[in-house]
């Protein structure tokens, strides 16, 4: 019988799908007969359509044109006023760019401790939580010994489920003053592309490439399957081919896509660190001793330039039909 | 300009990891260890900072087992003004009670800033610089990679999904330095030598308890054996068919 709160995340005043993945953590950890409550701070006017369907209980909507862009200590203020009136025993932010800035300062704000990024949750004692550690080289997995903690969990890890529950909604005044630190702008990329993490799939490509053009290929693939986003190794990253919104690794993004593509892409331990958690990888490389095969579910071993085509005709057939 | 950096001492990236017999921690034998590579960063700022200033000092924090003066050592030699380690052997699974004992260290210090690295790439929390910060009530933005610094204020941008941030923010302030900040330097021979000259205190620390116990370090799951469906670009039909039929991922 514990109660547990979800942060919800919303972009230009629309719901993050990773707001779902939050409840549905939430709700994991609520067991069957505890309350999930949830907060969701944005502009006037958001809506909280589709939080009922999602498991939340009740919600918490803190609306102010104010709170349009994300301003940390706001926010932050925001979410550990609603923790201490409601006692939860965990607080579960997704470990997107936002949840992983604002979990530490509410774990910090409440004085409970923070399991950041963290992939598997059960309850045995306690909330026991694994995350990974050393570059994914390791699994850590930790027991919360105090009576509350701020739980931020990987994206595209825990699956949103359906679960209609009341949703009542209530609205709470805003703490709009965004403090000595204010996010004036987000400044929007040349491109509108998917992210990279946020994608279902991702088609990243490496040195194998040979040229920044040739990286119309993997876009042309991308497209084929049309929720696929394109991701790079650090090396193209390095040489100005890519943005480094795009690098997968240690030192870009993790991702955990339910399909991989490591194309042209040796497999190096710091790109495995970014990608080792995706459900499903394929990789395409020339070398059939690339250590990325060593990883693959599923590997081809050929010239790119031969089998990239030919695999985005396919896709393409496939979708058409 | 007075900046403190706070570094860990971690495991190089490319150290292949074995766990302790312990089952609770890395078998450390033949493991070599870094500046965290976040925290290299955060320190070029810092000198960098501090050279525009043109005055000024770069006090480096690390928290830590006496190993870790070989990483404030490294810092020194990258032109760093003196470090201070809190000496502590007990390592905490919960990143709150690192960020207390920094925080009350770092209290008294009248800094203009505080600098961290995004994360430390062994425990990964991306937590100890904005508790830190929340602690001290100060402003901080986290994951910069550009900052503008004008006086007693700054402008700093941080790379979201589909987008960079840009925040303005006032001094004292707590930032954590990501990727593309800027190029740290390599320690010259001079500088390394100047490092052995400079102060380094050391101070014990005990760390609270902190709200979670480590159950088990493990290896992560092998994946499961996978397999090469062909060669070349006819090897794509059987690709699709496994993706379609066995691993139903499209
Ligand atoms: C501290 C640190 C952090 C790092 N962080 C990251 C990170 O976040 N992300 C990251 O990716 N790397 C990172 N690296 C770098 C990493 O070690 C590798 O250098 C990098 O991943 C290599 O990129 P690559 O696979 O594109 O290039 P390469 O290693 O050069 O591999 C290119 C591959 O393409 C194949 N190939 C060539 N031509 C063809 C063709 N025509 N058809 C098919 N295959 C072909 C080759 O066989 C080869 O396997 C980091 C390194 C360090 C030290
Ligand atoms: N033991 C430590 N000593 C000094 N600084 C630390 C320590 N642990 C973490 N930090 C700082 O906090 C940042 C984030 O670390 P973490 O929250 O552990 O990912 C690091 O890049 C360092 O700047």
């Amino acid at each position: 019988m514990s109660a547990i709160l979800a942060v919800l995340e919303q972009r230009d005043g629309k719901l993050r799908g990773v707001s779902f993945e939050a409840l549905a953590a939430a709700r994991l950890l609520a067991d069957p007969s505890g309350t999930v409550d949830a907060v969701l701070i944005g502009p006037g006017g958001i809506s909280t359509d589709g939080l009922a369907a999602h498991g939340a209980d009740r919600v918490f909507v803190i609306a102010d044109d104010r709170l349009r862009l994300y301003q940390a200590s706001a926010y932050a203020e925001a979410v550990a006023e609603r923790a201490k009136a409601g006692a939860y025993s965990a607080v579960v932010l997704a470990a997107t760019a936002q949840g992983r800035d604002l979990g530490p300062r509410i774990a910090a704000r409440l004085g409970v401790p923070l399991l950041a990024d963290v992939t598997a949750l059960a309850l045995d004692q306690g909330v026991v939580a694994t995350r990974p550690v050393y570059s994914g080289k390791a699994l850590s997995r930790t027991r919360v010994t105090a009576p509350s903690c701020v739980v931020s969990v990987r994206p595209n890890v825990f699956a949103a489920v359906a679960s209609a529950k009341a949703g009542t909604v209530t609205p709470v005044p805003a703490p709009a003053d965004p403090g000595r630190a204010k996010t004036t702008q987000v400044k929007a990329p040349e491109r509108t592309a998917l992210d990279v993490a946020e994608a279902a799939i991702v088609v990243a490509g490496g040195r194998g490439l040979k040229e920044p053009a040739n990286f119309k290929l993997l876009e042309d693939l991308a497209a084929a399957f049309g929720n696929a986003a394109v991701g790079a190794s650090r090396a193209v990253v390095d040489a100005g081919w890519r943005s480094h919104a795009d690098q997968v690794g240690q030192t870009g993004k993790t991702v955990s896509p339910s399909l991989y593509f490591a194309i042209g892409i040796s497999g190096a331990v710091q790109h495995l660190a970014g990608m080792r958690t995706a459900k499903v990888i394929v990789a395409i490389n020339r070398d059939k001793d690339a250590p990325i095969f060593k990883v693959a579910d599923y590997g081809i071993v050929g010239d790119l330039f031969e089998i990239v085509p030919r695999l985005t005709e396919e896709i393409k057939k496939l979708r058409g039909a | 300009m007075k900046i403190a950096v706070c570094v860990k001492r971690v495991p190089d990236t490319e150290t292949r990891i074995k766990i302790g017999v312990d089952g609770k921690s890395i078998d450390e034998a033949g493991v070599k260890f870094i500046l965290n590579p976040y925290d290299e960063f955060a320190v070029e700022e810092a000198l960098r900072l501090k050279e525009k200033a043109g005055n000024g000092e770069v006090v480096v924090y690390a928290l830590g087992s006496d190993a870790s003066q070989e990483t404030i050592r490294t810092t020194l030699a990258m032109g760093a003004d003196r470090g201070v380690l809190l000496k502590t052997d007990t390592p905490s699974a919960d990143p709150l009670p690192a960020a207390r004992a920094l925080a009350a260290e770092l209290k008294s210090g009248a800094y203009d800033l505080i600098l961290f690295g995004k994360f430390a790439i062994d425990d990964y929390h991306q937590a100890v610089g904005p508790m830190v910060a929340e602690l001290l009530d100060l402003p901080c933005v986290t994951a910069i990679g550009h900052l503008e610094v004008n006086g007693g204020s700054a402008v700093a941008e941080r790379e979201v999904e589909g987008g960079i941030e840009v925040v303005e923010l006032s001094l004292p302030a707590v930032l954590s330095a990501d990727k593309g900040l800027n190029e740290p330097r390599y320690p010259a021979l001079k500088g390394i030598m100047a490092a052995k000259k400079k102060p380094l205190e050391v101070k014990a620390v005990t760390l609270d308890a902190g709200g979670v116990t480590l159950l088990e370090l493990a290896l992560p799951p092998a994946r499961k054996e996978g397999r090469i469906v062909g060669e070349g670009p006819d090897a794509v039909t059987a690709l699709i068919q496994a993706l379609r039929s066995e691993a139903k991922a499209i």
